[in-house]
């Protein structure tokens, strides 16, 4: 029988599994407070608990912490991790260091479903949901776990299609009995799946990113399928109904793809859609991808394309690529050439055994 | 998809609910709103069970909303689905989505159940000299397969991965679109399946020289 991990458990779930181990309430306290705030690395490490309750857990649980496969360093101090997750499953992370702060990029599903146009990640098609164990293990499994500051749900996979694993992991970042951290450290960014959109600003305090990469319904068509059910007007028809405001920041990531959405049209419309929202838009340089139509916009029209949306009142920023050197930037992670060569892996040891 | 309490949605009565091949059903329920060809809708058993999207497969006109659905082992609601009997009740949403807006000698590419918006659109008369390939893993899954063939006769192709030659193109829908003489970068395409499809379907057209603004695609979200 395989063991259950207990990271990514709230609390609430372990007091559940407190109970049905017949171990008192208070227990799910004493464990969350070992598994999030005193970090340990084994059942046996929770020493308020007696050996005989220690060996019990011992005997169907673990921590579940996976450590990283691979790490690639790049020349800006970017380290992107590689993790196992499952059957022939990889994700990566991205640790970002910066002066002031260090962010961590994490994935929330293997591959995704989303189909973007612009995105490596999209190319490997979907491989699975992640658990909320295995989405806060890719922060509690790095050396510099300790550092990092800040976390933006933007590595691979769409954080809203897998919302109860994202809601949980940020439940037991932000909680008391959980790791204590402010939402406003944590960014969820989604291409926008309107009913998940409307539970997330319900039940989550977090910074919410929103995919906008233009404003147009046709050009956001071809760069984005999910625009065929969930078109950007509604989307942010949905923000203004339910966004209250207050310590909740709600951005708008915008890649700028040359000749495509970096056009004065595009501010007028941008003004237009974006018009008294309390928002900030983030421009994105476009890292090409094999194979793909498009070409970056180049840094003095990103520059020229920012004024014009600050002039309008919309408050702009370009963000700074890092990791690029390493396929660590937006857009670039991927996992497909693993699958690829564990399924290759796999079926020759199964043509093998099957002949001998 | 995520909370019933999220969306507008009434509860219906089953009118039928035909198996039409292993594991693929065809739910027929009343059509209560209009609908554009290509509009999906949300279906679930209970409010307990995430509601997931189907593409309309029927015309706009008609009194009942076909729904075509292939029963997935592992799926929260496909395996309950296919269960309903004539006279069962599930929560329905009101049709949405765009992926509506279709042109003349249009291309669509569909694999499996993906083939259901593209079946309201040619019912509905939405587009005309409209080219269908179709992807399915053996004979029995190309859906409509009898209408498709006596509408569009030589511009119906049936791509099959799984079949032995015969009269169908063996292999799979990329494969084919990356041999097809025909392929024209003029034409528009319309894709809907898996997203490895779509994904991998889009960069062989654009490979071919279409150009992106051609391409509209519609995945199984």
């Amino acid at each position: 029988m395989s063991l259950i991990p207990l990271y990514g458990k709230t609390r609430t779930e372990l007091a559940e599994l407190v109970i049905a181990e017949g171990l008192p309430k208070f227990s799910a306290t004493q464990i969350a407070d070992w598994l999030y705030r005193k970090d340990v690395d084994s059942i046996d490490q929770m020493s308020n608990l007696s050996k005989k309750v220690r060996e019990q857990l011992s005997e169907k649980y673990t921590l579940g912490l996976i450590a990283p496969d691979q790490v690639s360093e790049s020349t800006d101090g970017t380290k992107k991790y590689l993790f196992p997750t499952g059957n022939n499953k990889f994700v990566e992370a991205a640790y970002i260091p910066e002066s002031d702060r260090a962010t961590l990029c994490v994935s929330s599903q293997a591959g995704c479903k989303m189909g973007c146009l612009f995105c490596m990640t999209g190319k490997q098609g979907f491989q699975g949901q992640l658990t909320s164990g295995e989405i806060l293990n890719q922060l509690r499994s790095i050396p510099e776990f300790r550092n990092v500051t800040n976390i933006v749900y933007m590595g691979m996979g769409e954080p809203f299609d897998n919302l109860d694993s994202v809601l949980k992991s940020t439940e037991i970042l932000t909680s008391d009995w959980g790791m204590g951290w402010s939402p406003k450290r944590i960014t969820v960014s989604s291409v926008g799946l309107i009913p998940a959109l409307r539970k997330f600003m319900e039940q989550s305090n977090c910074h919410l990113a929103i995919s906008l990469h233009t404003p147009f319904e046709e050009e956001r068509k071809m760069l984005m399928p999910i625009q065929n059910v969930y078109p950007i007007a509604d989307v942010v028809a949905e923000i203004r109904k339910v966004f209250k405001g207050g310590q909740r920041r709600v951005s708008f990531e915008y890649i700028m793809f040359d000749g495509i959405n970096d056009t004065p049209k595009h501010v007028k419309e941008m003004a237009k859609l974006l018009s008294g929202l309390e928002c900030r838009v983030n421009l994105i340089r476009f890292h090409t991808i094999p194979d793909s139509p498009l070409r970056g916009t180049s840094d003095a029209k990103m520059l020229e394309f920012r004024d014009a949306l600050t002039s309008k009142g919309i408050f702009t920023t370009i963000r700074s690529s890092r990791g690029q050197d390493i396929q660590a930037a937006c857009g670039l992670l991927s996992t497909k050439a693993l699958i690829e060569k564990n399924n290759l892996l796999f079926f020759s040891h199964k043509f093998f055994t099957n002949i001998v | 998809m995520k909370s019933w309490s999220d969306i507008e949605h009434s509860k219906q009565r089953v009118i039928s609910n035909e198996r039409i091949a292993p594991g693929s059903h065809l739910l027929k329920l009343h059509r209560n709103h209009k609908f554009i060809a290509g509009q999906v809708i949300a279906l679930g058993i209970s409010a307990e069970i995430e509601p997931r999207l189907y593409s309309i497969a029927s015309a706009e006109n008609d009194d009942l909303i076909t729904i075509l659905y292939s029963e997935k082992a592992e799926g929260a609601l496909t395996p309950m689905l296919s269960n309903l009997k004539t006279g069962d009740t599930l929560l329905v949403s009101k049709p949405f989505g765009t992926f509506t807006a279709v042109k003349d000698n249009a291309v669509f590419v569909a694999t499996g159940t993906g083939i259901a918006p593209f079946m309201s659109m040619l019912l509905s008369n939405k587009v005309n000299h409209a080219t269908v390939i179709h992807g399915a893993s053996y004979p029995e899954f190309f859906y409509f397969s009898e209408y498709l063939h006596s509408t569009l006769g030589e511009r119906y192709i049936r791509c099959c991965s799984r079949c032995m030659p015969g009269c169908l193109y063996v292999g799979r829908v990329t494969k084919f679109l990356k041999e097809w003489d025909a392929l024209s970068p003029n034409k528009n395409y319309y894709l809907c399946g898996s997203a490895e499809m779509v994904v991998e379907t889009r960069d062989i057209l654009i490979s071919r020289g279409v150009s992106t603004a051609k391409i509209n695609s519609e995945i199984y979200f």
